[in-house]
C-alpha cells in the first residue's frame, strides 16, 4: 500500500515519535507494507486468528500484599526525581 | 590455555585438581580481554565474577555446590539481573540498572553458574546482523569483516570465541538459532511456555523465548532443565513438568524425519547448504532413519505474518518508553508530549523506530482488520501446517538461513532484504514449536554451517537427544 505524509504523521503522533524525514518513511513504509500485503493472497475467511499460544488455564493465586520493590528501587532508575517523585516538566498551564 | 566444551569437562578438570574455578574465571577474563574486537560484551562482571568463583571453588570442595558449578555464562543485554545494568543494547536505556533479577538468572544462580557479564545484541534484540546495537556490530570469530548473526549475537560469538562456556540469548523469531548457525555453536529456541520471560525486556511477547547457546548438546539440556519450569510472576510459563533433559540423552529407535520441499528447493538458498542438507538427509537414512518429503505451501507468508505480528507487539510493549519514570529523557523535553516525543525519537535508533510506526499502523483504526487479524488468522494456518507434518514425522529439517553470514553492512539498506532472511526460522516462533540450531559443517567460505531440526511442542528431550544422532552422524562422515 501506498501512504501518504499525513499517514505517516498520524502514526508518528500515535507512536509519540518525530519522523526526522517524512519522505523517507513514507517510501519506507509503503515498500514493507506492500510486502505484507501477500497475505491478501490467502483466504483465511473460515480461520479463527491465533490469538494466545500458550494452553494454560488462568492459574490462581492469593491476592496477599507484598512489597517487592522499595519506594528507593522504584526511583533510583528515574531521569529526574526528588526523595519522593519522579520529576518531569510542567504539564499544567498557568 | 586449554579450551572447555562442556560442563562435564571443566568439572572433570576440577575434580582432579589439575584446575580450579577461579583459574577458569581468570582464563576467560583474559581471552575477554585480548578479544574485545569482537565486540561481544557490553559490560564484563570482572571482580564480582573472580569472588563467586572463589566461593564456588570452596562449596565444591565441601561437597555443597549446585549442579552448575564450573558453568561461566554470558547473558544477552535484555536479561535482568538485580543490580546490574541492562540495556537492551539501546540507548534508550542506557544506564539503567535492574532492580530485580529474572526468574532464569535466579535459577541459574541457585544452581552456582557465574555470571560474567552481559552480551551485546541488536537494539531490543530487532535484528538478525547484530548491527542494530547502540554499542556496534559483534564481528564473526570465523571471519571478522561478517556479521555475527542475530540478534543474540554478543552470546553466539562469546560461546564461538571461548569468551564462556555457555551464553543465554532470546529468540523471537530465530535470534538463538540463527547466530548460533552462523557462529558454529548450538542454539535451542524452547517451546514458547517453557521457560519463563519474566525479566526479559520483551519484544514480541507471544514469541519471545530465552534459549542457550553451548558448545555441546549436553549443556544446552542441562541448562534448559534449570531454567525452565513453571513461574509464579509468568502465567504463559506452563506448568508442565520439567523432564530430567541432561539425562535424556539417548535416543532410542529410528526417528520419522519431514524435510520440506519448499525449503530445501528455495531459490534463496545457498547451494553448498542444499547440498550439505542432502548429505544429511542420506546421512539420516543410512542410519536407519525414515526422511521423508513434506510440504509447506505456506513458506512465502511466514515472513510477512511474522513482521506484522512482531511490530505491533513490539510498538505496544515499547510503548513504556516515556521518558518519566526510566531511562532516557531528552534535554529539549520542555513539557509531557517533547518529553515522550523527543526522548524516544533520540533515545530509539533507527530499525527499532521503524517497527515501532509499522506495529501502530496495523493496529490503528481501519488497517487492524487488513493487517494485524490478517495475520493472526495466517499464524493459526501455519500452526496447523506445521502440526500437521509433525503428526506424522517426529521432527522436521531444515536450513537455519539461506546463506552463511554476510559482510557487515551488506543488507542494511534494505529492510525487506534483511527481514526475508528469517524465512527459515520464523515458523517455529510463529507456531510456538521448539527447534535448535545444530552446528554440522562448513562452507567453502570457511563459515559454519548449521541446519535446524523442529520439534513438536514440549519435546525437547527428543529434539536434544535426536540432535545428538544428527551431530554424531556428521562427524563420522
Amino acid at each position: 500500500m501506498k501512504i501518504d505524509r499525513n499517514v505517516v504523521e498520524k502514526i508518528a503522533h500515535l507512536a509519540r515519535l518525530d519522523v526526522e524525514n517524512v519522505d523517507e518513511s513514507v517510501a519506507d513504509m509503503s515498500r514493507i507494507l506492500t510486502f505484507m500485503e501477500k497475505l491478501n493472497e490467502l483466504d483465511t475467511s473460515n480461520v479463527e486468528p491465533l490469538v494466545y499460544l500458550t494452553e494454560e488455564v488462568n492459574a490462581f493465586r492469593e491476592d496477599v500484599v507484598k512489597q517487592e520493590i522499595t519506594h528507593e528501587e522504584a526511583l533510583k532508575n528515574a531521569p529526574d526525581a526528588d526523595e519522593n517523585f519522579i520529576k518531569v516538566a510542567k504539564v499544567i498551564e498557568q | 590455555m586449554q579450551s572447555y566444551d562442556s560442563l562435564a569437562a571443566v568439572q572433570a578438570a576440577i575434580s582432579t585438581s589439575s584446575l580450579t574455578l577461579e583459574q577458569l574465571v581468570n582464563n576467560y577474563l583474559h581471552r575477554i580481554n585480548a578479544n574485545q574486537h569482537l565486540n561481544a560484551f557490553v559490560e564484563v562482571f570482572v571482580d564480582e565474577a573472580i569472588q563467586k568463583a572463589q566461593l564456588i571453588d570452596k562449596k565444591i570442595k565441601n561437597g555443597t555446590a549446585g549442579k552448575l558449578a564450573g558453568m561461566v555464562i554470558g547473558i544477552k543485554d535484555n536479561i535482568c539481573y538485580k543490580n546490574h545494568k541492562v540495556s537492551a543494547s539501546s540507548k534508550i536505556l542506557e544506564g539503567f540498572t535492574s532492580i530485580y533479577s529474572s526468574t532464569v538468572v535466579e535459577r541459574l544462580l541457585a544452581e552456582d553458574a557465574i555470571i560474567i557479564g552481559r552480551l551485546n545484541c541488536d537494539e531490543f534484540a530487532m535484528g538478525g546482523s547484530n548491527e542494530t546495537s547502540y554499542y556496534g556490530p559483534v564481528l564473526n570469530a570465523a571471519d571478522t569483516t561478517k556479521v555475527s548473526g542475530g540478534s543474540s549475537g554478543g552470546s553466539a560469538v562469546a560461546v564461538q570465541a571461548d569468551l564462556c562456556l555457555a551464553a543465554l540469548g532470546t529468540d523471537t523469531g530465530g535470534s538463538v538459532r540463527q547466530p548460533a548457525a552462523f557462529c558454529g555453536v548450538v542454539g535451542l529456541k524452547p517451546t514458547y511456555g517453557r521457560v519463563s520471560r519474566h525479566g526479559i525486556i520483551a519484544f514480541a511477547s507471544s514469541f519471545d523465548q530465552v534459549g542457550p547457546i553451548t558448545k555441546s548438546i549436553e549443556d544446552a539440556a542441562l541448562l534448559l532443565e534449570v531454567i525452565a519450569g513453571k513461574d509464579e510472576y509468568d502465567g504463559t510459563a506452563t506448568s508442565i513438568p520439567v523432564p530430567n533433559y541432561s539425562n535424556e540423552l539417548n535416543f532410542n529407535g529410528k526417528a520419522r524425519i519431514a524435510y520440506l520441499d519448499e525449503t530445501l528447493n528455495s531459490e534463496g538458498l545457498d547451494p553448498e547448504i542444499r547440498a550439505l542438507m542432502q548429505q544429511n538427509i542420506d546421512l539420516l537414512r543410512a542410519d536407519g532413519h525414515t526422511v521423508e518429503e513434506a510440504h509447506f505451501p505456506l513458506l512465502d507468508y511466514v515472513v510477512p505474518t511474522y513482521y506484522i505480528l512482531t511490530t505491533a507487539e513490539a510498538s505496544s510493549n515499547l510503548a513504556r518508553y516515556d521518558g518519566v519514570h526510566y531511562g532516557y529523557r531528552s534535554p529539549q523535553a520542555i513539557d509531557l508530549e517533547s518529553t515522550y516525543k523527543k526522548s524516544r525519537t533520540e533515545g530509539f535508533g533507527l530499525e527499532v523506530k521503524r517497527r515501532i510506526m509499522l506495529g501502530t499502523f496495523v493496529l490503528s483504526a481501519g488497517y487492524y482488520d487488513a493487517y494485524y487479524a490478517k495475520a493472526q488468522r495466517v499464524r493459526r494456518m501455519i500452526m496447523d501446517n506445521l502440526n500437521e507434518i509433525l503428526s506424522k514425522y517426529d521432527f522436521i529439517l531444515l536450513p537455519n538461513a539461506p546463506t552463511t553470514a554476510w559482510n557487515l553492512g551488506e543488507k542494511l539498506k534494505d529492510p525487506v532484504v534483511m527481514y526475508l532472511e528469517d524465512i527459515f526460522t520464523v515458523q517455529a516462533s510463529l507456531s510456538g514449536l521448539p527447534a535448535i540450531s545444530v552446528p554440522v559443517g562448513q562452507h567453502s567460505n570457511n563459515l559454519p554451517i548449521g541446519l535446524q531440526l523442529i520439534g513438536k511442542k514440549f519435546d525437547e528431550a527428543g529434539l536434544l537427544s535426536f540432535s545428538k544422532i544428527l551431530l554424531n552422524i556428521n562427524k563420522k562422515a
